[in-house]
């Protein structure tokens, strides 16, 4: 072909942009380890649902709450270990998850999704600044 | 059977089975529907010593922002003069009567227009009567405010949270860009509670209850005095009744 050195040089140039991000991560410590999140502080160790179905779904759950609460006015739902509980996310779910920082932020802050529910909803420590 | 005849037949199969799925839907479990209204005394509430405890109570309840620009005001309950609620009543009262502050709200109307316009139905009237607002599904586009006769509704021009002085937790903000309005503290109501500025009010001039209980405050009220409603001719059927002095 023509040209083969110039080729050559950009063919491993344009390889080195697409490594970088990966030789980055490996040289940067504890950039591949998940975050880590803080257990409500008032020991409360069962949630609505069980932890695996909670990080699947709870946006799922939150929407069928609020689409329950505010449009049909229904608020009890029973849990699929057969406990009851009061659909809301300002008294339920932040009733026990209380700091923001320590829980929601750690995993929307390292993943590229950033909910708009804080526009609005407030948490008891720190609800006036919540963005 | 002539082909006229077998669809005369389809369609009134049709009629048939709407008709009985409508009658078996509504006849699971509830009981008969809530209608909430409300009921003011004007001649209770005509102290005229700048007493707001019920708009203080609405307001902080539900984190209402208190803008002192007039063009970003938002209210969920406030006072008018009584010649500019009622413009065709009240022609020869004396000024201090077409002066007197009258307190002013959504009326959760029976027919509301606001429902009737909204492209989203992010306002919708609930079985009991309650016109609610979703702010999840607000587009912000202020349809409802110009269909609303009564000027209820308030659009929040600005981030509201710097203007509310102190946030109760126990009930969400709303974010720039949505409408709100009274909402009959519907989620005082699911707890049994009432509404906070009839609970609130000092001199006890407001009821609110159930016009589908003739036991109701409201509906004892209403047989035995005469009411107003704003704008009657409208078509709305307000349930917001003023009982004048």
């Amino acid at each position: 072909m023509y040209d083969k050195p110039l080729i050559f040089f950009i063919i491993i140039v344009v390889l080195a942009i697409v490594v970088s991000p990966f030789i980055y991560w490996r040289a940067t410590p504890g950039a591949s380890l998940p975050p880590k999140l803080e257990l409500p502080p008032g020991g409360e160790k069962r949630c609505v649902e069980p932890v695996e179905f909670m990080r699947k779904h709870h946006v799922d759950l939150l929407d069928q709450w609020r689409q329950s609460v505010v449009r049909e006015g229904r608020v009890k739902y029973a849990a699929s270990d057969g406990r009851e509980y009061t659909m809301s996310l300002t008294n339920t779910c932040i009733g026990c998850h209380s700091n923001k920082a320590k829980f929601c932020d750690r995993c929307h802050d390292y993943v590229p999704v950033k909910p708009r529910c804080w526009d609005c909803h407030t948490f008891p420590d720190k609800g006036d600044t919540a963005k | 059977m002539t082909r006229r005849e077998f669809l005369e037949f389809l369609a009134l199969s049709g009629f048939g089975l709407v008709l009985a799925g409508k009658s078996t839907a509504s006849a699971v479990g509830r009981g008969p529907a809530k209608k909430w209204a409300m009921v003011v005394d004007l001649d209770r509430c005509a102290k005229d010593d700048g007493c707001v405890d019920c708009i203080a109570a609405c307001h902080r309840v539900h984190n209402v922002p208190n803008i002192s620009d007039p063009r970003h005001q938002v209210k969920w309950i406030w006072t008018t003069p009584f010649g500019r609620l009622f413009p065709e009543q009240g022609r020869y009262g004396e000024r201090q009567i077409r002066e007197q502050k009258v307190l002013t709200l959504c009326n959760h109307c029976e027919n509301p227009p606001c429902v009737a316009v909204c492209p989203t139905k992010a306002t919708f009237r609930r079985d009991d009567g309650i016109v609610m607002m979703d702010y999840h599904r607000c587009i912000g586009c202020r349809y409802c405010m110009a269909a609303c006769p009564y000027g209820a509704r308030s659009f929040n021009w600005v981030d509201p949270r710097p203007y509310i002085q102190t946030i109760d937790k126990g009930y969400p903000t709303r974010t720039r860009g949505v409408v709100e309005k009274c909402n009959f503290c519907e989620e005082r109501l699911a707890k049994g509670l009432a509404p906070a500025c009839v609970e609130s009010c000092r001199e006890k001039a407001l009821a609110f209850g159930d016009l589908n209980d003739p036991d109701s405050a409201v509906s004892r009220s209403l047989r035995s005095h005469f009411a107003l409603q704003r704008k009657a001719e409208l078509g709305t059927a307000p349930k917001v009744f003023y009982l004048p002095a």
